[in-house]
């Protein structure tokens, strides 16, 4: 291949073993029974949420826009992919990746259709817009009859069977890996810089022959259309779904893991919605005190680290050996110095 | 054949009228200063010629082809490329960033290739990251690279903002005030950079400055703005010794 240095493709390869490992590792655990099916439940969820966050960050992060209703391209997502898999008479196997496609599709349709004239403006209409869009939708969807109403879909299959524990574990993983190498290579890539260059000053970047308009809808319309595989695979995970599962909380649950892990950070994305999927789990042996202390927690960071977690930084492994390494090597330095 | 002509030129803010009349050519290679007291029009000129503004009269014709109506980025993207009076720079960015996002219309490859990294991805990053040292080598950024914009020097900046705007490649480079803000040193090396960039370039530079000896020293051609109108143009030589503009400056009669 063309340009890459050697360094990179080692880095690249490092991150592919991880990657494997990681997989092997807890699938072996899930298939043995090590991990039972409450916790890889968890796993799942959290797994959707990192895919969420982080296609949100696409837009929060990345384009330096609010939106306050990324549940509804979940919830676009999630019933046409639904809807798919029960009424098309194919194997599962084969109905569930192009549902989960259609999802996508959907979902980033909607995003088209209301980021064409939101995003033609400056400013912060999309939050706005956004925010009526996710209250529409499910308003639509309780109402519906294709989507039966209240009381929603059910029946959906799930890969997991009986013999294997692993089937969603797997479907899910992949695609959160590939969202977040998607998101990795996006934002590096001459489209990321141009949506990344719109944030920093619109005008600017404008006069330095920036198509705005352009590159707001493709950062937006990617950012649903992954939403939207995420509803797909949300709803074949849980098994049933209805309107109320995709309210204005749950689009505000997606911001603050965006916000918490710090914004335009894809690991803190990461970190911060697997901490978040985790905790209100963890504390349910405070019970009533749970959602007190879930929103201590996030208050203690935002006061602490205003930026969030990780602020606009990435973290990577190389950064963190050769940080581990320039402070052990100060430390040896100092050393050497007291002794002198 | 000029390279940027206007005729005609005009805008009305409602029942005021901005600009009025404003005719000038620009020959290639040519600096070209324009100067008026404040609120003459100047920087109204600048977003008239990129189209900030829509203007309500007259004609641009960059290269012989009207470009009134069309989107800022397009004018960019036909070359006309400019920097602002109040620096805007892509400030939580590194510099050689800055001035990639303006070669981003110059480059081809897909979204697609963008995100599974395909060779065309490589050759043209490659390429293009080339062709920005070069470009910071001229300014003498090339050290600071890869430090965010916001951490340069002021002076360093505003030089930035130009290597960014001749990124996009321009027939005309517009400077808005480029001296401002700057010591004596600086502005003296600011004026020679400026020579620098019209002969190694190519470019024509329409300046707007408050310096006189900045633009005495440098314009080849100057236009005098007042009230929206162009009361005196020529050499600087000119200029400095018609009366109206001795009027406009100082106050006369």
């Amino acid at each position: 291949m063309l340009g890459i240095s050697k360094k990179k493709r080692i880095s690249y390869l490092v991150n592919l073993a991880i990657v494997f490992l990681i997989y092997f590792g807890i699938s072996t655990l899930i298939a043995q029974r090590v991990i039972n099916s409450y916790y890889s439940d968890i796993i799942n969820m959290m797994l959707i949420n990192i895919i969420l966050a982080v296609s949100l960050n696409l837009v929060t992060g990345l384009l330096g826009q609010l939106v306050l209703g990324h549940a509804g391209f979940m919830l676009v997502g999630a019933y046409s992919a639904a809807l798919f898999t029960l009424n098309v008479k194919l194997p599962f196997t084969v109905s569930f990746p192009i549902a989960l496609i259609i999802g996508g599709l959907a979902a980033a349709l909607s995003g088209f259709i209301i980021g064409v004239p939101a995003l033609r403006l400056r400013g912060d209409y999309l939050a706005i817009i956004t925010l009526g869009f996710g209250e529409i939708i499910r308003v639509i969807a309780n109402n519906l009859t294709i989507t039966n109403g209240a009381k929603g879909l059910y029946g959906m299959e799930s890969l997991n069977t009986r013999h294997n524990l692993t089937g969603m574990f797997t479907y899910i993983f992949f695609i959160a890996v590939f969202v977040i190498f998607l998101n990795f290579t996006f934002g590096t890539s001459r489209h990321g810089r141009a949506v990344i260059a719109i944030r920093e000053d619109e005008i600017a970047a404008e006069a330095a022959g920036i198509h705005t308009t352009y590159y707001k809808l493709l950062a937006f319309v990617l950012a649903a259309f992954i939403a939207g595989v995420a509803g797909g695979l949300y709803a074949h995970q849980i098994g049933l779904i209805d309107p109320s599962k995709f309210d204005f909380n749950r689009s505000t649950e997606i911001l603050v893991m965006v916000v918490l892990g710090g914004m335009g950070s894809i690991t803190g994305s990461i970190l911060s919605a697997g901490v978040l999927t985790i905790l209100p789990e963890a504390l349910r042996g405070f019970s009533n005190y749970r959602m007190l202390l879930y929103s201590v927690v996030l208050i203690c960071v935002m006061l602490f680290r205003p930026t969030g977690l990780l602020g606009r930084s990435e973290f990577s492994l190389t950064g963190a050996f050769e940080k581990i390494r320039s402070t052990v090597g100060g430390n040896k330095k100092n050393a050497a110095k007291k002794e002198g | 054949m000029p390279v940027l002509e206007t005729k005609n030129l005009g805008i009305a803010f409602g029942g005021l009228q901005a600009l009025q009349d404003v005719h000038f050519s620009i020959e290639k290679g040519e600096i070209f200063g324009l100067i008026g007291p404040n609120g003459a029009g100047k920087t109204t000129v600048f977003n008239l010629l990129t189209n900030v503004y829509v203007p309500t009269e007259g004609v641009i014709s960059l290269d012989g082809v009207n470009i009134v109506g069309k989107k800022t980025y397009q004018i960019t993207q036909n070359g006309i490329a400019r920097t602002f009076q109040n620096i805007r720079l892509f400030k939580d960015i590194s510099v050689i960033d800055n001035v990639k996002i303006a070669m981003n219309y110059q480059m081809k490859y897909s979204v697609l290739s963008g995100i599974f990294r395909l060779p065309s991805y490589w050759k043209e990053e490659k390429a293009v990251t080339e062709r920005a040292y070069e470009l910071l080598k001229v300014f003498h950024l090339e050290e600071h690279a890869d430090d965010l914009a916001k951490n340069l020097p002021y002076g360093q900046q505003r030089k930035l903002e130009i290597a960014r705007a001749l990124a996009a490649n321009p027939k005309v480079l517009l400077l808005d005030e480029p001296a401002a803000g700057m010591n004596p040193t600086e502005t003296k090396e600011l004026m020679e950079t400026i020579a620098l960039i019209r002969d190694k370039f190519k470019v024509a530079v329409l300046l707007i400055e408050h310096d006189m000896n900045f633009v005495m020293g440098i314009c080849e051609h100057i236009v005098v703005l007042d009230y929206g109108r162009i009361i005196a143009e020529g050499s600087a030589e000119e200029v400095r010794s018609n009366p109206k503009v001795i009027a406009a400056y100082l106050g006369g009669e």
